[in-house]
C-alpha cells in the first residue's frame, strides 16, 4: 500500500523542455503564472491555452500522467467552478430549484476552471520533465544571489536532498512497523477517526525514534565525509545555460506582454 | 602511519559519572597494512575507530595520523580526508538519491573541479564493481550493493586509510562475502590501508594483524594465525571462535602433534589427510 507512493513523478526523456535548464524552467513557470492571473478576458484565455498546450506537446510525456495529477485536485475545481456558476450576481440564463445561474456566473466559472486546470498541469511539466535532484540545484542556485540576506540557500537545497533521499527508506521502515505492530493484534483500519488516530501513536513512536538516530548518525557520517556545509564546495554536475534556454526566456516573456496587453485593450 | 599513544577516552554520563571506554591504549598501524580489530560489544572497537578520523578526541594521550594530530583543529580536514570511514548501517550514510551522486558527495566537499570529480566516481564505482548501477537510487539496491556504495564515496576522496566500523554486521552472508571481497581488493590491488572492525572471527582471517580488545585495552594481538591458536582466550572474550578452529584445538588437546592453528577448511582437510 506504501510502496505506491511517490515522490517526483520524473518521466525520463530528451524532449526540448527535458533539455531546458531547472533554473530555466522554474523561472518560466513563475512568469507563466504571473500571465495565468493577469488575463482576465476571453481571448487572453483562448491564447494561453493554445500556449499551454504547445508547451504539454512539447514535452512529450504521454497525457495521461497530467490527467493523472489532476485528479486529486478534481473535488477542488468543481467546487470552484460550481460556486462561481451559481453565486455571481447578473442576467439570469437559468433556474434550478433555489439556484440561479448567471451568464457572469457562466463566464467566470468556466475562466477560473481553466485558469486552475492550467496551473496544476504546467507546474507537471516542470515536475515531470525535471528529476527531483536538478530540481534542487536549480532552486539553489537561484537563492544565492539572497544569501547576502541571509537565505541559507545551500542547507535549504542539502535539507531538501536529504529528504527526498529518506521518504522511502523512512517509507519502508513504516511498512515494516506496521507490519510487526499487526502481527502482534493492532488495529490500524476500523473504529472511528478517533480510534484511528489512537491506534497510529505506537506506530509514530517508534517511528520517530528511528528517524532521530539515523539523523544522528548520518550527520555522523556526512561530517567523516568532509562535509562542512556550502563554503567551496563544487558540484559535480554542472548547469548549462545554452540558447535554448534564452529562448525559452524570450518567448514566456513575450507572452507575457501579450498578456498584459489583452488585459488592458480590452 | 597511524599511530595511537596512550589514548584513553572517558564518556561522560549524565549524574557527574564517567565511563572509561578506551584505557591507556597504544597501537601503530602503517601504510598498507590489513588490521582487523575484533571485540564484542563493548569493548571499545567502536570508540576507538572514531579516533582515527577525528569523530572523537582522545580525553588523555594522541591520536598521529601521518604526522598530524587528530585534536588539532586546523589539521582536521585533511585528517578526515587521509582517513576514510564507513559505518555499520548501509542506510544512514548514503546522502544522495542516486548512486553516482552520492559517490561525488565526498569529492565535492573537497572542492575538487568537476571534471575530476567526474573522473574519480567513474574509478570508485568500477573498482567496487557497482557501474552499472551508478543512476540507480541507494533504496533500491541490496544491503551489499548499498555499502560497496559507501565504500566507493570513501575512495573517491582518495584516502590512505579506510577504517570500516562493523561494516557487515547488519548484512546477510552473500553481502558480507561481497563487502570482505571489495576490502580485500582495495588492499592488495590499490594498496589501501585497512582498520575492519569487527566481532565476526572469520573476517580477521584476511588480516595483516588482528587486534583483540577487551574492556578498553588490547589483550591480544599478532597474526590471525597466532591470534587464533589461543582458543580458551578467546572463548573466554565471548568471541565466536569459528567452528574449525575450535575443532583443531580439541583435536590438538588430545593428539599433542596435531596443529592447533588452523583457520579454514582447507586447511583442516590438508592437516587430516596429508
Amino acid at each position: 500500500m506504501l510502496k505506491d507512493i511517490t515522490i517526483g513523478q520524473y518521466i525520463p526523456g530528451d524532449s526540448l523542455i527535458h533539455r531546458l535548464d531547472p533554473r530555466t524552467k522554474i523561472l518560466t513557470v513563475i512568469i507563466y503564472m504571473t500571465a495565468l492571473f493577469i488575463i482576465n478576458n476571453a481571448i487572453g484565455y483562448y491564447f494561453i491555452l493554445l500556449f499551454s498546450l504547445n508547451i504539454i506537446l512539447l514535452s512529450r510525456v504521454p497525457i495521461k500522467y497530467y490527467l493523472k495529477g489532476l485528479k486529486p485536485l478534481l473535488i477542488i475545481i468543481i467546487l470552484t467552478v460550481s460556486l462561481h456558476i451559481f453565486m455571481t450576481p447578473g442576467t439570469v440564463v437559468a433556474e434550478i430549484g433555489p439556484l440561479v445561474v448567471t451568464r457572469e456566473g457562466l463566464k467566470q466559472g468556466i475562466f477560473m476552471g481553466t485558469r486552475l486546470i492550467l496551473l496544476v498541469t504546467v507546474t507537471s511539466v516542470l515536475t515531470l520533465t525535471t528529476t527531483p535532484m536538478t530540481l534542487t540545484d536549480g532552486i539553489e542556485r537561484l537563492l544565492n544571489p539572497f544569501k547576502r540576506i541571509g537565505v541559507p540557500a545551500h542547507e535549504l537545497a542539502m535539507m531538501m536532498t536529504i529528504a527526498l533521499r529518506f521518504i522511502p527508506t523512512l517509507i519502508e521502515e513504516t511498512d515494516k512497523i506496521m507490519k510487526a505492530q499487526m502481527a502482534r493484534g493492532a488495529d490500524f483500519e476500523s473504529g472511528n477517526i478517533i480510534q484511528r488516530a489512537k491506534a497510529l501513536i505506537p506506530l509514530l513512536v517508534p517511528l520517530f525514534l528511528g528517524a532521530f538516530r539515523r539523523a544522528d548518525e548520518l550527520a555522523m557520517a556526512m561530517e567523516a565525509r568532509c562535509y562542512r556545509g556550502g563554503e567551496n564546495r563544487t558540484r559535480m554536475k554542472q548547469l548549462m545555460y545554452t540558447s535554448l534556454d534564452t529562448g525559452a526566456m524570450f518567448v514566456t516573456i513575450v507572452f507575457l506582454g501579450f498578456s498584459i496587453y489583452t488585459r488592458v485593450a480590452a | 602511519m597511524i599511530e595511537i599513544r596512550n589514548l584513553t577516552h572517558k564518556y561522560r554520563m549524565g549524574n557527574n559519572q564517567e565511563l572509561t571506554a578506551i584505557n591507556n591504549l597504544s597501537l601503530k598501524i602503517a601504510k598498507g597494512e590489513f588490521v582487523a580489530v575484533l571485540g564484542h560489544n563493548g569493548s571499545g572497537k567502536s570508540t576507538l575507530a572514531k579516533h582515527l578520523n577525528a569523530l572523537l578526541l582522545p580525553t588523555e594521550g594522541k591520536v598521529m595520523v601521518n604526522g598530524l594530530d587528530t585534536s588539532d583543529p586546523n589539521q582536521l580536514w585533511e585528517i578526515r580526508q587521509q582517513v576514510g570511514m564507513v559505518f555499520q548501517n548501509p542506510d544512514n550514510q548514503l546522502i544522495a538519491t542516486t548512486v553516482e551522486e552520492d559517490v561525488a558527495f565526498g569529492p565535492e566537499n573537497l572542492g575538487i573541479s568537476p571534471e575530476k570529480i567526474r573522473q574519480r566516481v567513474d574509478e570508485a564505482l568500477d573498482i567496487v564493481g557497482m557501474a552499472d548501477f551508478k543512476s540507480r537510487a541507494p533504496h533500491l539496491l541490496s544491503g551489499g550493493q548499498k555499502q560497496r556504495v559507501a565504500i566507493a564515496g570513501i575512495i573517491a576522496m582518495r584516502p590512505q586509510y579506510l577504517v570500516l566500523d562493523e561494516p557487515t554486521a547488519m548484512l546477510d552472508p552473500s553481502g558480507r562475502d561481497e563487502v570482505i571481497s571489495t576490502i580485500k581488493k582495495l588492499n592488495k590491488e590499490e594498496g589501501l590501508s585497512i582498520v575492519h572492525i569487527t566481532h565476526f572471527m572469520e573476517e580477521a582471517v584476511y588480516a595483516d594483524r588482528v587486534v583483540v580488545m577487551e574492556a578498553g585495552e588490547i589483550v591480544l594481538e599478532g597474526k590471525p594465525r597466532e591470534v587464533f591458536s589461543q582458543v580458551s582466550v578467546l572463548k573466554k572474550l565471548h568471541l565466536d571462535v569459528p567452528a574449525i578452529t575450535v575443532l583443531a584445538y580439541l583435536l590438538n588437546k588430545e593428539i599433542p602433534e596435531f596443529p592447533r592453528d588452523i583457520m579454514t577448511i582447507e586447511e583442516m582437510v590438508v592437516a587430516l589427510c596429508p
